[in-house]
């Protein structure tokens, strides 16, 4: 038998560096975007797991542009004690960080192609990274479409940099929320309404979508209506991850732990796993 | 709101609603539709009124609004070009449940309701295409309904 040391787990997990808080921007009312120092580099979609110190330990996505590895961004929701925790740190205080942890958004796969992102409430800030690349490297992608829904226009995320999008990075943004009070002129209803929408060629696009895993099934079938081939769909999957490593199991679905196999998966490789009510 | 010209008959022709629908019905469901249009922020119809008329959308988006308390409507769904508002018609007491408010400049079709009631009382085969045309719209809705109704994007858990 084993016995485990700091120092083998340290092997085996990493330990948590101290990462100085840049600053902290409230994007909604329980959601905040933390600009730390850079940690090197990072694949759109990858996450960190972030500490704080006797408190605890939680998965975050990078939310921030892969080419600036002058910093660290993390968009955090306060949902619980470890991210209510972080939410409520401040600039110059330092946050316990290791990773990169996991896979990334198929950005080579997509080179040459339409693209069509779907994604719903805070599930938008793993695909952010994805975004900027895109935006940063314009030439090597065809017509992008980003799908995005929230709950109500106030709770949407980086509303701010939409037009931006737009205009600067030529991406297609369609936003629809689930209900409205009030002078809101956008659209209301779900996310899959947006689809029969989108100016990418769905049938041939890569498709890259992040949110709740219900929107994810209704998202699969509403590409699938409009010919899109399932090998084309990548999903990021939410699990409860705790080492980030691939040890401690609680991530496990089916064979693939989420934490290590995801949190991006090829939809194929992960549908049967889906359609399981026990995982 | 105010009438515009145009042909019903191109109109009910090319919506997406009458495809594949027999050029027979179309022809007898012409008399009971006329071109409408209507001014961002008017209002289509108001809850509580008498559900005379559906309304076939060829541009601009509705807004489907249920009326709160401070006059700050709830929306609740938009209704956008190609869409059917409206199947009140068709349901006893024919009362709108709804507000429904123009977001743009919107035109489009009114086909009025006492009129097609009155054909589909002695034609049960168009009453049939109809009810089936209606169904598949209504049951889209309701299955975007349930899942607005699981709030998927509300606060999760650590």
């Amino acid at each position: 038998m084993t016995i485990a040391t700091k120092q083998n787990l340290e092997s085996i997990v990493g330990a948590p560096r101290p990462a100085k808080i840049l600053s902290v921007d409230r994007n909604t009312d329980d959601v905040w975007t933390l600009r730390l120092e850079g940690q090197g580099a990072f694949g759109p979609g990858q996450f960190n797991m972030l500490y704080v110190l006797g408190v605890g330990e939680v998965p975050i996505s990078i939310s921030g542009s892969p080419g600036k590895t002058d910093e660290l961004l993390h968009t955090v929701r306060g949902v619980g004690g470890v991210t209510n925790a972080i939410t409520s740190l401040k600039a110059g205080q330092s946050v316990g960080v290791r990773g990169p942890f996991g896979t990334s958004w198929p950005m080579a796969a997509a080179k040459g192609r339409d693209v069509v992102i779907v994604t719903g409430g805070i599930g938008l800030a793993p695909l952010r990274p994805a975004i900027y690349h895109i935006i940063e490297n314009r030439a090597d992608y065809g017509k992008v479409s980003l799908l995005y829904g929230a709950r109500t226009p106030k709770e949407m995320l980086y509303a701010d940099e939409f037009d931006s999008w737009r205009e600067t990075g030529d991406i297609e943004v369609l936003t629809t929320v689930d209900a409205a009070i009030g002078a809101w002129d956008g659209d209301v209803g779900v996310v899959t309404t947006l689809i029969p929408r989108a100016s990418a060629d769905i049938s041939d696009a890569v498709a890259m979508i992040c949110g709740p895993e219900v929107m994810t099934r209704f998202t699969v079938a509403g590409l699938a209506e409009r010919n899109q081939s399932k090998d084309n769909i990548y999903v990021s999957l939410e699990r409860n991850m705790k080492c980030g490593t691939a040890h401690c199991g609680h991530c496990q679905l089916g064979p693939k732990f989420v934490c290590k196999d995801g949190p991006v998966f090829k939809f194929t490789d992960v549908a049967h796993w889906f359609e399981k009510r026990e995982v | 709101m105010t009438q515009t010209q145009g042909s019903v008959a191109e109109l009910l022709k090319n919506h997406p609603f009458f495809e594949d629908f027999a050029e027979k019905y179309r022809e007898s469901l012409l008399e009971c539709g006329r071109p409408v249009s209507f001014k961002k922020g008017e209002e289509v119809f108001l809850t509580g009124e008498q559900a005379n008329d559906f309304f076939l959308i060829n541009k601009g988006r509705v807004a489907i609004q249920v009326p709160a308390s401070g006059g700050n409507p709830i929306s609740i769904q938009t209704v956008r070009p190609g869409s059917v508002l409206g199947w009140s018609w068709l349901i006893p007491p024919h009362i709108w449940r709804f507000d429904a408010t123009a977001l743009d400049d919107v035109e489009g079709v009114a086909m009025d309701g006492r009129c097609l009631r009155g054909k589909v009382e002695v034609d049960h085969e168009l009453a049939y295409e109809l009810l089936q045309r209606f169904t598949r719209v209504m049951a889209d809705r309701l299955e975007n309904t349930r899942i607005q109704l699981l709030d998927i994007y509300g606060r999760g858990n650590e």
